[in-house]
């Protein structure tokens, strides 16, 4: 419950634009200590650079903010992280090449001295086991060879150690993105008994059924302003979709005619863990799930498909999940990027046609709801979730006739997910296979099938009436390994 | 299998130099000895000091093309002013590693690429040399002379002399606190600058760093050689970025090994000088067997591969 008093931070009419694009008009919020605040809207409505305006990170154009009652004229970085400001950005923050001690180091400029790297990896495994018990991450692991879940929790536990000065407010963007079932609710379980010792907490994310769990207040951003904000107690998933400006009532399950079991093969891959005889097969116009606990082997079945290992009949493409890494060409315009794939059929004499590019990547924006003003414009000008969509633009408009997605809606909103199942549906009716690797059990109900991996190897197969949550993860959990 | 793999790539310096090594003395038993190695790795030291000062600017993803005439440029600092008035001679020097500092802040306040202001930095530095010294001459002085010639007992020079660098730039970079930060800037700057760091520091350190490696360099060099010329060093700007990399370190994100990079230096000054000459390898296709030697070397660490996430 919020203390009664002065709030811990307020913000008054914040302006901020990047060029031609606004991406907040004037939002005014007020976030008190002892209390969780979920910041929820379609992607592109101003929820990161709201939070990089309250970290110091980017100089708001107009307005105010005002930290436990002194109002921030020279506010920086430094200053928010100085007043108990913690962020924890979508785009993580760690040094790959560093230890995850020394990583927790960086953030720490007190500790220095003999043995700093023991205190650092004390500090940084102390948290870690108190946040995900049993994380199996080692201090002195290095970053890059951590998987992106395991980094994804280094830098949430590091955001909430503490040397010298106390962690006063916690932002959270996204921070379940990459986290599988059990250790978001680890997460979240550890956001409340926080909250509840007297830390504020701020939690962005497009989970709708995390933000109702976990947070005291939501508000609800669109297109650059809070358009709703209420007591979690008084939202329901339908209103917060509606007041996100996206689909009122939740997308009725559509009868899936799912593909008839004569269809061709199109790919027939057995794990290399695997002991059993166990394959995953797909067929043409099937959409077959990957799903269990995240990092158990899926991501690695997925590109050896891609590599051409087992029997895959067709050309594939593949929608990368870690956008920075695999997917996104950061120099490249938005048209640069979805075209990139599809080479062959921009040629014009010879050249890669200009007119033909732009052709096809405007001819996604509009089916895919790419928000930008203009298709030239570099790629990481778009949020993260639209930078998704851009991608998935560049898998689908190819002549790829199987589809791989690894985990590729993370950080990507509620509306915009619903688009996407429907092309991924209307999509597979016209004959594409897709394989779809996801930690959310909501969107393996739009698959035909889903096989259940763990520790490297399928578990179990389901059928499509079984995808139900208790049969998932009974299945992840009762490996027979 | 991870492991073991990662164990090769680490071990890949070493494995390296003691195979360069093996194939010397295949050739020629008598170099396996005190004096034998004395003289073969008897510019060991300057080379692995050049290697060095590379090593700190590719810790934050910059490269000096600059280092080799910078390095003849100091030989002739110490083989005139250093010998003649000592005192004027240490604070032009001290002023070099000043501006070396102050080229770093440049870098990173006005955005510049590094391979661009250090090629231009390269041709002042030899400028200024060819000025203080327009022909070879000059005489170095005498403690520096004396330093270089010293016959430790059992241990010949130059290794003791690389084991004593290289455990003070892995403890400077790999072990202290502030070490860590200037990595990390290397493997992400955004992170480091977020964190509260001082970019521009960072930056200024390790070109100072370099400036003072630099300096190290040359007065190893003129106490090698006994006299200066402005054009000695002019091959170290390649030697030291292929030292780097061979040592195990890479040109963008942080991945640097002290340890590495000296070992390296010691391969190639014993490859590019010693073993060629064994082989009897005509002058004419020296350079190019020094760069297969290379490639062959890289191959092998492409091979061995990164380890695989978990």
């Amino acid at each position: 419950m919020p203390e009664a008093g002065a709030p811990l931070v307020a913000l008054d009419g914040v302006e901020k634009s990047f060029g031609a694009v606004r991406a907040l008009g004037g939002v005014s919020a007020r976030i008190s200590a002892g209390e969780c605040v979920g910041i929820v809207g379609h992607n592109g409505a101003g929820k990161s650079t709201l939070m990089h305006v309250l970290s110091g990170g980017v100089r708001a154009d107009a307005g105010g903010l005002t930290i436990s009652g002194e109002t921030q004229d020279a506010y920086s970085a430094a200053r928010a992280k100085a007043l108990g400001i913690r962020c924890v950005f979508q785009e993580l923050s760690l040094c790959p090449n560093l230890t995850v001690a020394e990583n927790a180091r960086v953030f720490h400029p007190a500790i220095h001295g003999f043995h700093w790297r023991r205190r650092a990896g004390d500090l940084i495994g102390r948290k870690l086991d108190e946040i995900f018990p049993g994380h199996g991450i080692a201090a002195n692991a290095r970053v890059q060879d951590l998987s992106i879940g395991r980094r994804q929790m280094v830098e949430i536990a590091r955001a909430f150690t503490v040397t010298d000065a106390p962690a006063r407010l916690i932002i959270l963007d996204e921070p379940t993105s990459s986290l599988d079932e059990d250790t978001s609710a680890q997460l979240l379980a550890y956001v409340r008994s926080s909250v509840a010792q007297g830390a504020a907490c701020v939690l962005i994310t497009h989970i709708l059924g995390e933000v109702l769990r976990a947070c005291d207040r939501i508000l609800v951003m669109r297109d650059g302003r809070v358009t709703v904000e209420d007591s979690a107690a008084n939202f329901t998933r339908d209103r917060l979709v509606g007041a996100m400006g996206g689909v009122e009532a939740r997308a009725s399950a559509e009868a899936l005619t799912h593909a008839a079991s004569e269809a061709p093969i199109r790919v027939r891959i057995r794990p290399q863990k695997q002991k059993d005889a166990r394959e995953l097969v797909a067929r043409e116009g099937e959409i077959v799930g990957l799903a269990g606990l995240a990092g158990h082997g899926q991501t690695d079945l997925l590109l050896a498909t891609f590599d051409g290992r087992g029997i895959v009949g067709a050309p594939v493409a593949l929608v990368a999940g870690d956008r920075q890494s695999d997917g996104v060409f950061p120099h490249w315009s938005i048209s640069r990027n979805i075209g990139v794939r599809s080479l062959k059929k921009l040629k014009a004499g010879g050249l890669i046609s200009a007119r033909l590019e732009a052709a096809l990547a405007n001819s996604w924006r509009e089916r895919i709801k790419i928000r930008t003003p203009d298709i030239n414009q570099p790629i990481l000008s778009l949020s993260g979730g639209n930078q998704q969509k851009a991608l998935f633009a560049r898998a689908l408009g190819s002549d790829a006739k199987i589809v791989l997605m690894d985990d590729p809606m993370r950080g990507v909103d509620y509306a915009t997910k619903l688009e996407v199942y429907a092309l991924v549906r209307e999509e597979a009716r016209s004959g594409r296979t897709f394989l779809w690797y996801t930690t959310e059990t909501e969107e393996l109900k739009t698959c035909d099938r889903a096989y259940v991996f763990r520790d490297g190897a399928i578990v179990a197969e389901l059928g499509p009436d079984e995808l139900t949550e208790e049969r998932l993860i009974h299945a992840s959990f009762a490996g027979a390994h | 299998m991870t492991d073991l793999r990662a164990t090769l790539r680490a071990l890949l310096p070493a494995l390296s130099f003691a195979l360069v090594l093996a194939a010397i003395a295949a050739l020629n038993p008598r170099v396996i000895s005190y004096f034998g190695f004395t003289l073969m790795l008897n510019y060991a030291v300057p080379i692995a000091l050049a290697t060095l000062a590379q090593m700190f600017v590719m810790t934050a993803n910059d490269i000096d093309l600059s280092i080799g005439a910078f390095v003849g440029f100091v030989t002739c600092v110490a083989a005139t002013w250093l010998h003649d008035d000592p005192l004027f001679g240490a604070a032009a020097l001290a002023a070099c590693v000043a501006l070396y500092a102050g080229l770093g802040a440049l870098i990173y306040w006005r955005n510049l690429p590094s391979i661009v202001v250090t090629l231009g930095m390269g041709f002042v530095w030899q400028g200024l040399a060819v000025l203080l010294l327009p022909k070879p001459g000059g005489k170095a002085p005498d403690w520096l002379q004396a330093i270089m010639g010293f016959k430790p007992p059992y241990v010949p020079l130059p290794i003791l002399a690389a084991l004593l660098i290289a455990a003070v730039a892995y403890v400077g970079l790999m072990r202290t606190s502030y070490g860590a930060i200037l990595r990390g800037a290397g493997g992400n700057s955004v992170a480091i600058r977020r964190a509260g760091w001082s970019m521009l520091k960072v930056k200024a350190s390790l070109f100072a760093l370099t400036g003072c490696f630099g300096v190290l360099a040359g007065l190893a060099l003129v106490g090698v050689t006994r006299s200066a010329d402005a054009n000695i060093g002019n091959g170290y700007t390649l030697l030291s970025i292929a030292g780097v990399i061979l040592g195990g370190g890479e040109f963008v994100g942080g991945i640097v090994s002290p340890v590495g990079a000296v070992i390296g230096a010691l391969t190639l000054t014993l490859a590019s000088t010693q073993l060629l000459g064994f082989l009897r390898i005509p002058p004419d296709w020296q350079v190019g067997a020094n760069g297969a030697i290379l490639v062959l070397v890289l191959a092998a660490r492409v091979l061995l591969g990164r380890g695989k996430a978990q």
